[in-house]
């Protein structure tokens, strides 16, 4: 993974200058910031079920945001109102102070199923959000190649999609999402679907990227851990309907590790915090299960 | 080459025994030919034209029976799937009217357009184009709702979706309809032709029929079949082939 160091930080560089100089964490400028955002929606039974509960978040350019929660809190969703495409039933998002109405690539989503397309190349996958802005295949391809360069799979540039490893699949992912040039990335539980080892060389890639490219970043995952090795900011959403429960600041130092004693250490406060939801999200699965 | 081999000769012993039941006499030549008789019935079309002229005439109703099944049946495909009320009324009608066997449009057609070329037309039109149009339908259902959504995110609107992202998504089940579409026409086409007046392979079966040529009537059966599967199991197959190995649905052997 730690070939070439030396171009990858000089073609990080280069992406960082043409967004426009790194915004960093220490910026107080609230780059997100969602107001009293709900959501319901109507289930099978066309009783109406209330996803999100007047959430109010916001998020600072170039921090890294973390959302954890047991399964259906509707953390997900939250992703989905961000991105523009889910429509809130009321309360707004905003993006450097403007309302978000519909879909942009200033926000780009990385889903966990990844969602690159099956009937193009590693390479045209990446350049796709670009080819969508116009801009000319010379420059697309240079660029492509650059942030290929970056997830460390410029060799597989012409490979397709199901020729990948899971790791590599959520590389191109990244790359792809990176290269529209958004300010905001959100990512859906990228990582949950691969193996351990692949995991934690992901996290030392993002953690990478992140620093480098300064984007803001709003990761959703049920995993504490890996939100505390990740994240300046844990917020830990309750269970149905989801709301913010509590706000952890991290200020371990960087770069951290899976396995640092700190993180496990701030992992099991939070872990202690989110009990409560898990167990109550548990029972409802069970009282579903037995209603059936 | 094995596989070709055991190919080879199992058609072989078909012919053989066919041979053997025809040499046998059990039934008179005019019930059961030989061999040989529909060999000499094939070369005899070839050498005269008449059998070149039939699939002349049968290509020519194919490609353009099938050319306006294909464009049009895409064409309700992509307006089925844009609107929502015409999906519910349209759509169930289509589904209801293709339970229909194509040959139960023939005494329509031919009230309609007479005995006439239109007439063959209008049968593989009707037979072929809601199977497009279903296929269509099918896989604007099916697709996975990812790729429209990652589309949208990375700024694919309207015309740029449709034509980046939901189209590509939704080959396969395209593929599939094309070639559902192309065997329902080929199957149409044989119910318009024995209309006659049309020189086509409909017509030579048919003409071998009232002439009591039974090595004609088999000659022609077997020419529509190797055709039907060249253009099948060739052309088709290949193009689905391609996409099934860019999409990783099949091992990449």
């Amino acid at each position: 993974m730690s070939a070439t160091p030396n171009l990858v930080e000089e073609v990080l560089q280069k992406n960082q200058d043409h967004a426009g100089g790194g915004a960093r964490a220490t910026q107080p400028v609230a780059k997100l910031c969602l107001q009293n955002l709900s959501l319901h929606y109507r289930a099978e039974d066309r009783s109406k079920l209330l996803a999100l509960d007047k959430i109010n978040l916001q998020v600072s350019a170039g921090e890294f945001l973390c959302i954890v929660g047991p399964s259906g809190c509707g953390k997900s969703t939250l992703l989905y109102l961000i991105a523009g495409l889910h429509e809130p039933s009321s309360g707004k998002v905003l993006m450097d102070g403007k309302v978000v109405e519909r879909t942009g690539t200033d926000r780009i989503m990385i889903f966990q199923e990844h969602g690159l397309f099956p009937w193009l190349t590693v390479e045209e996958n990446v350049e796709f959000g670009m080819k969508m802005k116009g801009i000319k295949k010379a420059q697309r391809r240079e660029q492509t190649y650059e942030y290929l360069k970056m997830v460390h799979l410029q060799k597989f540039q012409k490979s397709y999609i199901h020729q990948l490893s899971g790791g590599m699949r959520q590389r191109v992912a990244i790359a792809r999402a990176l290269a529209t040039e958004p300010d905001v990335l959100l990512m859906d539980e990228p990582f949950a679907a691969l193996d351990a080892q692949t995991r934690d060389l992901l996290h030392d890639e993002l953690e990478r990227i992140w620093a480098s490219t300064g984007r803001t970043i709003v990761f959703v995952t049920h995993n504490v851990r890996e939100a505390v090795r990740l994240g300046d900011r844990v917020a830990v959403f309750t269970f149905r309907p989801g709301r913010v429960k509590r706000e952890y600041k991290i200020d371990l130092p960087r770069p951290r590790h899976l396995e640092d004693t700190a993180v496990a250490g701030t992992a099991r406060d939070i872990l202690t915090d989110l009990r409560e939801e898990i167990d109550k999200s548990l029972e409802a699965e069970y009282n579903d299960e037995t209603r059936r | 080459m094995k596989r070709a081999a055991r190919q080879f000769a199992f058609y072989a012993l078909l012919v053989g025994i066919w041979a053997l039941i025809a040499r046998l006499h059990i039934w008179p030549p005019y019930i059961v030919p030989p061999p040989i008789d529909v060999f000499n019935a094939l070369k005899d079309g070839f050498e005269d034209h008449s059998l070149l002229i039939a699939i002349g005439v049968s290509s020519r109703h194919m490609l353009l029976g099938y050319g306006i099944s294909v464009i049009l049946g895409m064409f309700l495909g992509i307006c089925l799937a844009a609107n929502q009320y015409l999906e519910q009324t349209v759509g169930g009608l289509l589904v209801s009217l293709q339970s229909m066997p194509s040959i139960c449009w023939l005494p329509l057609a031919v009230l309609w357009f007479g005995l006439s070329e239109n007439a063959i037309l209008f049968v593989i039109v009707m037979g072929s184009t809601l199977s497009v149009t279903i296929s269509m339908e099918t896989g604007r259902k099916q697709m996975p709702k990812i790729y429209s959504m990652a589309g949208r995110n990375l700024g694919a609107r309207k015309w740029n979706l449709f034509y980046h992202v939901l189209l590509p998504a939704s080959m396969p089940y395209i593929i599939t309809g094309l070639k559902q579409g192309w065997a329902f026409a080929w199957r149409s086409l044989f119910a318009g032709e024995m209309l006659s007046l049309s020189l086509g392979l409909g017509q030579r079966l048919n003409a071998g029929r009232d002439n009591n040529d039974m090595p004609q009537v088999i000659a022609v059966m077997i020419l529509i079949v190797a055709i039907g599967y060249i253009v099948d199991g060739w052309l088709f197959r290949s193009v689905e082939r391609r996409l099934q190995h860019k999409w990783g649905l099949l091992p990449s052997t």
